[in-house]
């Protein structure tokens, strides 16, 4: 936080550069390894679920609230369906959420920083009055009206996540796109006569990798929460099952005065195992990625890396 | 007064931002296809006096460049419709959810600054410790965990022994001063403990990288050197430094804060802000949604600023 000098954090020179070399480096750590085995144990779960889900999903095939027992391990929803079926294939719906929202808040957050970075003038003004609005304006309250105006659906949710996530993505690899444009092998690519497109592709995109990596996995965790509150106010499909309207469903029909805490339990403690995995490993991509940034303030709600960005005398 | 421009300039920019904002919801509510539902004459049972006032004071029968003149006049004198659910001005909703929200989510916030600030120093100061562990594996779990769910459980495990919903008790009418004011407190007790719960994880994580980033620095090293007694090294000399950040770490997580409010007020039925949004959601009463939404946007963006402001006036090495 005494560093006031977030571009020259990036000019230093990174021995291993590409996305397998730190990758490598990331899971020497421990912590990477366990966050790497949770994130693989969820999606293979997601993958099968179809196939070990012991009851179906959409029937009844116990009493209302029953307690968790040896025929139903998690016990029973509000109307009569199995938990530990729901949990399995909620987490399928609410991976591929927060997976697709992250492609569109990445994909969005990479080609505005390289575009803002790399060209800079007034294409990167205006591109960054745009990000800076968006950092500013508080995101679930845009969430929810801009999915209240548009009615309730999954599609709905993941377009709105995606397109209002992408703006420390942006800043980021704005501040680092910045620093590599001025470095002497860009040059003389430049001078060989590369073009941009060329340059970007080449040069520029396998140096931003990792970081983008790393932010991928963070900002996966930032979308499931967002899921989860969508969905918990009302905004998500109703009929979709994901880990949101499972936690909706059972707070609206009165699971928490019943008592019953097995049709909320699991599928909270789903989301929490999911996103410490993912927030394990991508902390240890990052941490490999520059040694500079062990002592970090990541947030997984809010994902900024560096929370000076922005504020220093890279803000223009 | 050379700290002028970057004042102006940090003014200037959240002005912006609001009016940013107030385009975007003019755009988003009348203009974009599928939004003219929320024409907001509309109110339901109003007497047509209301809707004809309504429709002649936002010229809801002018062209839209006119209708966008209108909204903006109306807005800056606080006119912001009339709320579907109730006919009650949504400007007064607004005053009555913010005074509501205000004392629950700044107490819960304060609360986990201070729990974050004593645990993160405390980690930080005997780092790779017992305390370091659990204080930093305590915070990460906390992490992780929806609002929501945090809220549910901790309504579950209090149920019975604590009020769970509403600010007050609607029963207890006519009691003296000091037994409102403990009715009052004892109903804030379980949103507030749900809001720090979700917050205070952020700050240990943040207060303690801070504080051994500063205790990483060559003047430490100096003042060891000198003799200074590891408790005045850490008083005096790392924590004053390490808590520049709390302010940035503040205007941070605005929009966790905001997030946890909405998902708090839901739970425990707090008739603040965040559930006023929920319910206008719930009822598709637009002139409040509208209103909620700019209400909030520049409450966050005011913060922003001030911390900003502060931050600049703290740190003198930033500079415009």
């Amino acid at each position: 936080m005494t560093d006031e000098r977030p571009q020259t954090a990036y000019a230093e020179p990174i021995a291993n550069v590409g996305v397998s070399a730190v990758l490598r480096q990331a899971i020497r750590h421990r912590s990477a390894l366990i966050g790497a085995a949770i994130v693989a144990f969820f999606v293979l779960l997601a993958l099968i679920s179809p196939l070990i889900e012991p009851y179906p999903t959409r029937e009844t095939t116990c009493a209302v609230f029953e307690p968790p027992s040896p025929q139903h391990w998690l016990g029973c929803d509000d109307g009569g369906v199995d938990v530990l079926s729901l949990v399995l294939r909620g987490g399928r719906i609410s991976m591929i959420v927060g997976a697709v929202a992250t492609m569109i808040a990445i994909g969005i957050g990479a080609t505005v920083g390289v575009l803002s970075g790399y060209f800079g003038g007034w294409l990167d003004i205006v591109l960054m009055r745009i990000t800076d609005y968006f950092l500013v304006v508080p995101q679930i309250v845009l969430m929810i009206v801009i999915a209240a105006v548009w009615g309730p659906s999954l599609s709905h949710v993941i377009v709105v996540i995606g397109i209002l996530m992408w703006t420390s993505t942006a800043r980021l690899v704005r501040s680092q796109v910045k620093s590599l444009r001025e470095r002497i092998f860009i040059k003389r690519a430049e001078s060989l006569g590369a073009s941009h497109f060329r340059i970007i592709l080449h040069h520029i995109l396998p140096q931003v990798g990792p970081l983008l990596v790393a932010n991928t996995v963070l900002a996966i965790t930032v979308a499931i929460f967002n899921e989860t509150a969508l969905a918990f106010l009302g905004l998500s499909d109703p009929t979709a099952i994901t880990w949101g309207t499972i936690m909706e469903h059972a707070f609206d029909r009165a699971a928490v005065s019943s008592g019953a805490w097995w049709a909320i339990v699991p599928a909270g403690v789903s989301v929490a195992i999911l996103v410490m995995g993912f927030y394990m490993l991508g902390k240890s991509i990052e941490d490999a990625l520059n040694p500079r940034l062990e002592v970090s303030y990541l947030s997984i709600h809010g994902w900024k890396m560096r929370p000076l960005a922005g504020r220093g005398p890279d803000a223009t | 007064m050379r700290s002028a421009p970057y004042v102006w300039k940090r003014v200037g920019f959240a002005l912006l931002t609001v009016y940013v904002s107030l385009t975007f919801n003019f755009l988003l509510f009348r203009v974009l296809p599928g939004s003219p539902v929320s024409r907001i004459s509309r109110v339901p049972n109003a007497s047509s006096e209301l809707k004809d006032a309504l429709i002649a004071q936002f010229g809801l029968d002018k062209s839209l460049g006119e209708q966008y003149l209108l909204y903006l006049q109306q807005t800056l004198h606080g006119n912001l419709g009339i709320s579907y659910a109730n006919r009650q001005p949504v400007i007064d909703n607004l005053v009555v959810a913010f005074s509501n929200t205000i004392p629950m989510v700044m107490t819960g916030t304060v609360l986990a600054l201070v729990i974050g600030i004593v645990l993160g120093v405390a980690s930080a100061v005997r780092r790779g410790g017992y305390i370091d562990h659990l204080g930093t594996n305590i915070a990460v779990l906390f992490y992780a965990f929806p609002t929501q769910f945090l809220g549910m459980m901790i309504l579950i495990f209090f149920a019975g022994t604590l009020p769970s919903a509403g600010m007050s008790d609607p029963f207890a009418i006519g009691g003296s001063g000091w037994e409102n004011l403990v009715d009052r407190i004892r109903h804030m007790i379980l949103p507030v403990l749900t809001l720090v719960l979700t917050l205070f994880a952020e700050n240990v994580l943040i207060v303690r990288s801070a504080m051994l980033e500063t205790l990483g620095e060559d003047y430490i090293l100096t003042a060891r050197a000198k003799g200074v007694s590891r408790r005045r090294l850490i008083r005096a000399h790392a924590l004053p430094n390490a808590l520049l950040p709390i302010v940035t770490l503040v205007a941070m997580s605005l929009g966790t804060i905001v997030t946890g409010a909405i998902l708090i007020e839901v739970i425990f039925s707090w008739p603040g802000i965040g559930r006023t949004l929920y319910m206008a959601v719930l009822k598709r009463d637009y002139p409040m949604l509208q209103g909620g939404f700019l209400a909030i946007t520049i409450v966050v963006i005011a913060f922003n600023l001030v911390a900003d402001l502060i931050y600049f006036k703290l740190d003198p090495r930033i500079t415009s």
